[in-house]
């Protein structure tokens, strides 16, 4: 079942986004030419969208604050004045429970969606509708390979890629500077650190698992600094074993973190957690960049990340994790072609400005996107992404939702009970076996 | 038992007379075999109509339902690729044997701890709680009304109550009670209290019997102070007379009269161990905390829920506890009946 799905791009082979020029462009200030090019692809991807009208239903799961302002001022950029655009508001989280009895029988034509392995179980399922025309009428030329991998299942299109993110160490520079720490670069370095918080009554990593998704974050980091991009491709298909040495030795360097985490954290909201980060009662926080979204503006340019330190020379810190979301048609809409402009619009440069505007805690996959307007961290991101040897998409993005969802389960119970760590394992992998 | 009534209509019918004069349909003797021919068909309407209803909307997707328990489809086409596969005992295999025998061991376990929790918990406290007010305390109306009144809370409302104001990690009213100045995970927590083997009963679970006990002891208490009120005064006068001590009086005269409320009790409760599900669900299923019917729901609606066939096993079986449960009690009930009558 699982051999044909592709796994998380490796955009090492094509490039991702923004070539590192693009970047230096845009930090130089000479972003006028990017705006100018942003424009122009707009006008190219915007050809449907002069042809199609009436009425169009967006679903949306951008349900806090900032991202939903952002949606909304993207789509009121759009060219058409023929097209009217209804948003329909879900919760997030129930959104994505109900994907599939929402995809059968859709309210909307357009739907929100996350790239790759996630992407690809909807799209076998016959629940999205084939948009490659909507890359070759515009997308390959302002979106780079990686993005277009990342969108494909069986050669055909399904996606649009709007915004990525990474997961990274985050930090405040203020309470860093305050104490006098620096970012470790090794696991070595890494503990010591934490031993030196742990002694001056910080607690070294903030840790909320309410959902039991924000931790997968931390075992992937760990399971691809010590095994390595491939192992996690394959770990997520089956191909490799949770009862594996390799696998056992990621949950035994956790084990050794896990006393410097917040306390609890099976009970505790990621948003929670960031508020005692925030706060700076808590060092440390691994998490994608929309922590950023948990700040008050002003204290923003605070916020700072690292990679996570090396666990194993030979991979380095080659891989890093920047999950994707975007915009599906679903596969029966009532206007296509009204569909097809919208999702043909959400991919260009000034949507996708348009909603960085409100919500720069994310980066826009748009080549031509004006990155002058960038903050640090976001330049940071994008650069940390464009580096990268392997980006992958995170855990519950890149296995099949069913075992995610074992998978997340599995890592509740490894924090509340380390040492039943083999138990815990046995029955995964059992549950691997049966689900991939 | 449906199927049984229009049978016994249609052994009416001799007594049934068959004058076809349409224009009368008032009571008058004469005329009266009319109007028992239109009596008749509204009568087979009134039985035929709501077994149809019943039949299509409960027995046919049961039945549908354990048929697809043998199967292996992700619920989208019914044929072809990734259509309805037919698996034999597979799910019933993964999930009593197999990969997912340890959920499912740990789910019916805390259906069993649910029950017995009701049963010794709010129960008894609810009896407890109706024999104090019975005796015409001084504001005792105002109690009754405090107690009962998280009874017209549904259950997933308590759950968010519960999650926001008693269990907040750190500004809840329990930690501060009882944290010692520190944070408490009440919810998050997945450790056992005590163990059988790899299962147990978890401490988070737990703390969602307290919180549901919260609004069910006010239940039972309503309806034991209905059933006190009722007792007529002079069996107590008399018991008092015969030299009874409070005890004695509760448990020889009281506690028999009482019988019909004891098993109105003994079936809500039941019904609610074996239902329970929204303040779990409410709560995002803390780790230890999965009742059977959460494994249904899991493995049938929601984003990874691609097997259509474990979940309908896990819904037989809750199917088969249920079904154990009503007949085990029709049985019995009615021959009782049936022998003191």
């Amino acid at each position: 079942m699982t051999a044909e799905f592709q796994q998380s791009p490796s955009p090492s082979e094509v490039g991702f986004a923004l070539g590192r020029r693009d970047v230096l462009k845009g930090a130089a200030a000479l972003g006028g030419i990017a705006a100018f090019s942003g424009v122009l692809a707009a006008c190219g991807g915007g050809d449907d969208a002069g042809s199609a009208s009436g009425t169009i239903r967006v679903g949306s799961n951008y349900s806090n604050e900032l991202p939903n302002a952002g949606l909304r001022a993207a789509l009121d950029s759009l060219p058409n004045d023929d097209l009217t655009i209804e948003l329909n508001e879900v919760d997030h989280n129930t959104y994505q429970e109900q994907i599939v009895a929402y995809l059968q029988d859709p309210p909307d034509d357009v739907a929100p969606w996350f790239a790759g392995f996630r992407l690809q179980a909807l799209a076998s399922q016959d629940l999205l509708l084939d948009i490659s025309d909507v890359w070759t009428d515009g997308l390959d030329d302002v979106l780079s390979g990686g993005f277009k991998q990342a969108s494909t299942y069986e050669g055909k299109q399904y996606f649009v890629p709007w915004t990525y993110y990474s997961w990274q160490v985050h930090y405040r520079k203020s309470v860093w500077d305050a104490i006098g720490a620096v970012p470790p670069a090794t696991f070595d370095e890494l503990l010591a650190l934490c031993e030196t918080l742990d002694g001056m009554g910080v607690t070294p990593f903030a840790a909320g698992n309410d959902g039991r998704w924000p931790l997968m974050g931390t075992f992937d980091q760990l399971n691809f600094r010590l095994n390595g991009y491939q192992y996690h491709v394959d770990l997520m298909a089956g191909k490799e074993s949770w009862t594996d040495q390799r696998t056992k030795d990621v949950f035994a360097k956790w084990a050794e973190l896990l006393p410097y985490h917040q306390a609890e954290p099976n009970g505790r909201t990621w948003e929670d957690a960031a508020a005692a980060f925030v706060g700076g009662e808590v060092a440390m926080y691994v998490i994608g960049g929309f922590v950023g979204s948990q700040f008050p503006p002003d204290e923003l340019d605070d916020l700072d990340f690292f990679p996570y330190p090396e666990l194993n020379p030979e991979h380095g810190q080659d891989t890093v994790e920047a999950p994707i979301d975007g915009w599906t048609v679903v596969a029966n809409p009532k206007n296509e072609a009204g569909a097809k402009a919208v999702v043909g619009h959400l991919g260009t440069a000034i949507a996708q400005e348009a909603y960085l505007a409100e919500d720069p805690s994310v980066q826009a996959p748009n080549k031509n996107v004006d990155t002058s307007n960038y903050n640090a961290l976001q330049q940071k991101s994008v650069a940390a992404v464009q580096n990268a040897k392997n980006v992958t998409q995170f855990l519950d993005r890149d296995t099949l939702p069913a075992f995610a969802n074992e998978a997340g389960q599995a890592i509740a119970d490894f924090v509340s009970n380390p040492d039943n760590i083999d138990a815990i394992l046995e029955d995964l992998q059992g549950k691997a076996e049966a689900l991939l | 038992m449906t199927t049984a009534t229009p049978v016994s209509t249609e052994d009416d019918q001799p007594i049934v007379s068959t004058s076809d004069d349409p224009k009368v349909v008032d009571s008058k003797p004469k005329k009266k075999r009319q109007f028992e021919g239109t009596d008749r068909k509204v009568f087979l309407a009134f039985v035929i109509i709501p077994s149809v209803i019943h039949i299509c909307i409960v027995w046919i997707p049961t039945i549908l339902s354990i048929l697809l328990s043998f199967t292996k489809w992700n619920g989208i086409r019914f044929t072809g690729d990734r259509g309805i596969e037919i698996v034999g005992v597979q799910n019933y295999d993964q999930t009593l044997l197999g990969a997912f025998q340890g959920d499912t061991i740990q789910a019916v376990l805390n259906n069993f701890w649910l029950l017995i929790f009701l049963f010794f918990g709010p129960t008894l406290l609810g009896m407890l709680l109706a024999y104090l007010l019975d005796k015409n305390l001084r504001g005792t109306r105002i109690y009754q009304s405090l107690f009962y009144t998280p009874v017209v809370l549904s259950l997933a409302v308590v759950g968010f109550i519960w999650q926001n104001i008693m269990y907040d990690q750190k500004h809840g009213i329990a930690t501060a009670l009882f944290g010692g100045g520190g944070t408490v995970d009440w919810l998050g927590n997945q450790e056992f209290i005590f163990s059988i083997g790899s299962y147990g009963l978890s401490k988070n679970f737990l703390a969602i019997l307290v919180a549901m006990a919260w609004r069910h002891t006010g239940y039972i208490m309503v309806l034991y102070l209905a059933g006190m009120k009722s007792v007529d005064a002079a069996l107590r006068e008399s018991s008092s007379l015969d030299g009874c001590n409070e005890w004695q009086t509760f448990r020889h005269v009281l506690f028999p009269t009482l019988k019909p409320i004891n098993v109105i009790v003994v079936v809500i409760t039941v019904i609610e161990a074996l239902r329970a599900y929204d303040i779990i669900a409410v709560l995002n299923e803390p780790r230890n905390t999965e009742l059977l019917s959460h494994l249904t729901t899991n493995a049938l609606v929601g984003e990874g829920a691609d097997n259509i066939g474990r979940g309908s096993a896990y819904a037989t079986m809750l199917f088969l506890l249920c079904i154990g449960f009503v007949l085990w009690y029709v049985t019995n009930h009615y021959r009782k009946q049936e022998n003191t009558v």
